[in-house]
C-alpha cells in the first residue's frame, strides 16, 4: 500500500463519547450488576449489521476434492534450484510477503515528515527486540547519515580538563551491551482525552527495544575529571541542525546506566537512531536520549531546554505544567489481538503484549477480557530485564462474544498501571505526555477488532 | 636522522608525555584536551540564569526586518501561524505578566497554547532561535539577529515595549516579565533523581483485584466510522499470516471479511522510477519539503498542484526557484533558493513533467 492514498486530512478529534446518554446508563448498570452481557448491549450499536461472516467457519477445512492443493500439488520452491548467498548485496532483507510490516506516520499528526514521528508495527513483533528497520523515528529537525570519521564527541563544563574524542577513541573504550525500551513521552498522547487512532502501532507504537552498545557516560566524565559532587546536571546535546539539547541527573549517570552508545541489535546504529553516536537514558522518555551526540556538559543547574520548557511540560488541571517530567512509568498493551485486526475464527487465542517500566523490572502482568471485572495472571517470557520491554502471553478461549481485553502491569517498585479513569482525577486529560492507561480492546462479534475507551 | 627531525620528534615525546600525564590512568591515549577554540564553537547553550549568553544586543525594528525576512513564511507575519508549527505568539494578557501564571492555560476550552502562554523562561527562546532557527538554516544567524528576533517575539506578546532593545545587560529584567514566569512545578515523581526534591510518591495508586472488580465505566469512546479508514486500509498494515488478519477497512464493516486462506497475497512495494526518485531525493537535500509536500500542500502548494498549473514549463519554473516570489499561490513569500543550476534544472524539468512519485 502506497502511502500517499492515505487520506492525508487532520484525523477529526473524537467526540466525548460515542454512546448516547441511554446507552451510558445501560454500560453503567449492567457494569455495576456484573452482568457480562453489558458489553454486548453496550456496543451493539457499535456492531450493527455485522452478521456473524465467513471468517467464523472453520478455518482450515479439508477441501472436497480430498486434499490441499498446497500439500498435493508440489509448489516450485519444492522441484526447483533456490538463490544463491550474498544476494541483495551482502545485505540480507525481509522476505517479500512482509511488506505491509512497515513504520508509519499517522495521518495528519504533523505537516512536515522532517519534524515528525512514524510509529512501530507492534501488533507484527515478536518477543523484546524492535527490528533496527522498524524502530520508531522521531525528528525534530530531520535525520542525517554522519561520516563517523569526522564524528568528534566533546566534555566540557564543571570538569578539569575539557575533552575530545574521536568514533575510534570511544570505540577502543571497554563497552556493556545492554537490553533497553525507549519510549517517547507523548506515546499514547491522542489517546488522552478519548479514541482517535484505530490501532496499536499509532496508539503505542513510539516505544521500541533494541540492544545498545556503548561506554559508561561516567567513564567519559571521569576522563575529563568531572565534578561528580557539585556537577548535579548534564546537558546532552546533538550534533545536527536541531542540536537538540536535555538535562540529565548526574545520579542516574554515577549509576553507570547511561549509556553513549555506537551499537544497535549488533550493527552500528541505523542513521535514524543517531548514527554513529547517541546518549542511551534507561527509563527516561526518547527525547533525553540525544542522537548524533556531540557533546556533554557538567553543570550545577537544570538548563530549561526547549523541550523541557515548551515541549515535554506536562499541562495539569490547575493550569501549572510539570516540568522535567522525565521517567516512563510502568504501561503495558496487548498488542494481539488488537485494534484493526480481525479474530478468524471462535477457539483457543495467544493473547501476547509488552510491558515496560522506566523504574526496573516487570513483576507481574494480570489480563482481563471482560473490561476489567476479572482477571487472570499472564505469563511473562524471558528475560525479564530491567528497564526493558517484557513480553507477556496468557491462554485464551473465545467463545464468539464481545470480549474487552485489558491488560495491567506491575513494576518491581509495587506501581501498578492506572486506569484512565485514575490517570484522569489526577492529571485530568490536556497533559500530553505520559499516558500510562490501561488500554482497553473491544471484540465484536463479527471479530473485528476495536480501539475503546470504557472509563 | 638530521637534527631537525630529533626536535621534532623530541617535541613530540614532551607533548605526548604531557597529555598522558594530564589524563587519567586507566585508559592511556584515549582522548585529548579541547582548546578553547572548539569549546567556545560548540559550546552555545544559554541557561535560565544566562550563563553562557553572549554579550550583545538588538532590537524590536531590527527583529521584525529579520522576523519577515526569515521566520515569517513558516510562523506566520505575527507569529500566530500554526500552519506548520503550533502557533508561538497569542493567548497571553497584561494580568499574566503581573501575576506570571497565564490563566488561559487553566481553561479547558481555550484553543491551543502558543509557545509565549506555555514558557518559562526567556533564556529557552534566545537558546533554542540561537541554535536551531531557521529550520532549514538553523546557526545561521548572528548574536545580534538573535537578540533582535527574541526581542521582537517577546514584543508581539507585549512583553517589552515596540520601542525594545533587548541586550544581555537588561534581560534579567524582561525575564520578570514573562507571562508564565510561575507556571511549572516539579512537584512530582518522576524526574529520576533527587535534585528538585520533588514528590517521593507516584500519583497514582492502582491496586491488584483479580475478581468482581468493579470498573463502574460512566461513559464509553470508540472511534466513528468514517474514521475507521483513516489511516489507511487495516488490512495492508498487518501480516498475511497470523492469528489475527487485519480488518480490510476499504468496505463497510461486517459484510465481507475474508476467510481464511483466502487474503490477497502482498502487492510488491511499487517501484518508483528512478528520475523521481532523484528528484525527490533532491527536494529533501535542499529542504524544499520543509514548505511543500509531494502531493500536498503544506506553507507553499504541492508539486503535484505547482505541475498541473505549470505543465512543461521547466525554465519558468527554474526562475521562480532561484528568485523566489509570492502571489502565485497566496500572499506568503517564498524566499530565494540558492541550490546549485543543475538540481534547479533537474526539480524544475521533474514538476514540468507532472512531479510523479
Amino acid at each position: 500500500m502506497k502511502e500517499n492514498n492515505i487520506n492525508s486530512g487532520r484525523v477529526q478529534k473524537a467526540p466525548e463519547n460515542f454512546l448516547n446518554q441511554e446507552g451510558i446508563r445501560t454500560v453503567f448498570a449492567e457494569g455495576k450488576s456484573g452482568r457480562r452481557d453489558f458489553i454486548r448491549n453496550a456496543f451493539a450499536a457499535a456492531a450493527a449489521g455485522a452478521a456473524v461472516p465467513a471468517a467464523l467457519a472453520q478455518g482450515n477445512p479439508v477441501p472436497t476434492e480430498g486434499g490441499d492443493p498446497n500439500i498435493l500439488n508440489l509448489p516450485e520452491h519444492a522441484t526447483g534450484l533456490g538463490q544463491g548467498v550474498a544476494s541483495n548485496n551482502g545485505y540480507g532483507v525481509p522476505s517479500r510477503f512482509e511488506s505491509n510490516i512497515q513504520r508509519r506516520q499517522s495521518p495528519g499528526l504533523t505537516q512536515t515528515t522532517q519534524a515528525s514521528v512514524s510509529f512501530a508495527p507492534l501488533q507484527s513483533l515478536f518477543g523484546i527486540v524492535t527490528p533496527s528497520g522498524l524502530h520508531f523515528e522521531r525528528h525534530h529537525q530531520g535525520w542525517w547519515d554522519i561520516d563517523p570519521s569526522k564524528h568528534r564527541f566533546m566534555v566540557n563544563g564543571m570538569v578539569k580538563k575539557p575533552m575530545v574524542f574521536t568514533m575510534d577513541e570511544i570505540m577502543r573504550l571497554p563497552s556493556v551491551s545492554r537490553f533497553h525500551f525507549i519510549e517517547c513521552g507523548a506515546n499514547t498522547a491522542v489517546d488522552w482525552g478519548n479514541v482517535a487512532v484505530p490501532t496499536v502501532q499509532y496508539t503505542h507504537g513510539m516505544v521500541s527495544c533494541s540492544e545498545f552498545t556503548g561506554v559508561p557516560l561516567i567513564t567519559l566524565l571521569e576522563l575529563a575529571g568531572a565534578d561528580l559532587k557539585n556537577g548535579k546536571f548534564v546537558l546532552a546535546e546533538g550534533g545536527d541542525g536541531s542540536s537538540m539539547t536535555r538535562t540529565i541527573p548526574m545520579s542516574l549517570i554515577t549509576s553507570g546506566e547511561v549509556l553513549v552508545a555506537y551499537g544497535q541489535n549488533g550493527e552500528m546504529l541505523r542513521p535514524e537512531n543517531g548514527y554513529p553516536l547517541r546518549l542511551i537514558v534507561p527509563g527516561v522518555q526518547g527525547v533525553s536520549w540525544v542522537k548524533y551526540l556531540r557533546r556533554v556538559e557538567v553543570g550545577d543547574q537544570p538548563y530549561a531546554a526547549k523541550d523541557e520548557a515548551v515541549h515535554y511540560i506536562d499541562l495539569m488541571k490547575d493550569g501549572q505544567h510539570r516540568q522535567y517530567t522525565s521517567i516512563q512509568e510502568c504501561k503495558s498493551v496487548v498488542t494481539t489481538p488488537s485494534g484493526g485486526q480481525v479474530l478468524l475464527d471462535k477457539g483457543f487465542y495467544n493473547i501476547t503484549g509488552l510491558a515496560w517500566s522506566g523504574r526496573g523490572k516487570v513483576k507481574r502482568v494480570d489480563v482481563s477480557v471482560d473490561g476489567g471485572r476479572n482477571w487472570r495472571q499472564a505469563r511473562l517470557e524471558t528475560p525479564v530485564l530491567s528497564k526493558a520491554l517484557t513480553r507477556f502471553n496468557l491462554d485464551w478461549v473465545w467463545d464468539g462474544k464481545p470480549a474487552i481485553i485489558q491488560s495491567r502491569a506491575q513494576d518491581e517498585t509495587g506501581y501498578v498501571q492506572p486506569t484512565y479513569q485514575q490517570l484522569r482525577a489526577v492529571r485530568g486529560t490536556r497533559s500530553i505526555y505520559h499516558n500510562n492507561a490501561i488500554q482497553s480492546w473491544l471484540v465484536q462479534e463479527n471479530g473485528e477488532v476495536k480501539n475503546v475507551q470504557l472509563s | 636522522m638530521s637534527s631537525f627531525r630529533k626536535i621534532i620528534l623530541t617535541a613530540a615525546l614532551v607533548a605526548m608525555a604531557g597529555m598522558a600525564l594530564a589524563q587519567s590512568d586507566k585508559y592511556p591515549g584515549l582522548g585529548r584536551a579541547a582548546t578553547p577554540k572548539e569549546v567556545a564553537k560548540w559550546d552555545i547553550d544559554v541557561r535560565p540564569d544566562f550563563k553562557g549568553l553572549p554579550p550583545g544586543s538588538g532590537s524590536v525594528a531590527k527583529g521584525q526586518d529579520v522576523w519577515e525576512a526569515k521566520c515569517a513564511h513558516c510562523h506566520g507575519i505575527f507569529g500566530e501561524s500554526n500552519e506548520v508549527f503550533s502557533a508561538l505568539i497569542g493567548g497571553t494578557t497584561a494580568d499574566d505578566i503581573k501575576t506570571g501564571h497565564v490563566a488561559n492555560l487553566s481553561r479547558t476550552d481555550f484553543p491551543g497554547r502558543t509557545t509565549i502562554m506555555k514558557v518559562a523562561t526567556v533564556s529557552t527562546l534566545w537558546d533554542y532561535i540561537n541554535r536551531a532557527m531557521p529550520w532549514t538554516n538553523p546557526k545561521t544567524l548572528t548574536t545580534e539577529e538573535v537578540y533582535s528576533v527574541t526581542a521582537f517575539l517577546l514584543s508581539l506578546a507585549n512583553v517589552v515595549p515596540d520601542d525594545f532593545v533587548l541586550s544581555d545587560k537588561n534581560i534579567a529584567e524582561v525575564q520578570k516579565r514573562m507571562p508564565n514566569r510561575n507556571g511549572m512545578t516539579t512537584a512530582h515523581a518522576m524526574w529520576p533523581g533527587k535534585e528538585f526534591k520533588g514528590a517521593a510518591k507516584p500519583d497514582t495508586a492502582n491496586t491488584i483485584c483479580m475478581k468482581d472488580c468493579a470498573p463502574e465505566p460512566k461513559h464509553a469512546s470508540l472511534l466513528p466510522d468514517f474514521a475507521r479508514n483513516a489511516h489507511g486500509n487495516l488490512a495492508d498494515q498487518n501480516r498475511l499470516v497470523g492469528q489475527q488478519h487485519g480488518a480490510d477497512t476499504s468496505r463497510p464493516e461486517g459484510k465481507a471479511t475474508p476467510a481464511p486462506g483466502t487474503a490477497a497475497p502482498a502487492a510488491p512495494r511499487t517501484e518508483v522510477n528512478n528520475e523521481s526518485k532523484g528528484a525527490i531525493a533532491l527536494l529533501n537535500k535542499h529542504s524544499c519539503t520543509a514548505c511543500h509536500g509531494v502531493d500536498k500542500k503544506v506553507v507553499g502548494p504541492g508539486f503535484n498542484e505547482i505541475a498541473k498549473k505549470h505543465s512543461g514549463k521547466a525554465d519558468y519554473l527554474v526562475g521562480k526557484i532561484k528568485s523566489g516570489g509570492s502571489g502565485v499561490w497566496g500572499p506568503v513569500p517564498m524566499p530565494p533558493q540558492s541550490l546549485p543550476e543543475a538540481d534547479a534544472k533537474a526539480i524544475a524539468a521533474w514538476i514540468a513533467k507532472g512531479a510523479s512519485k
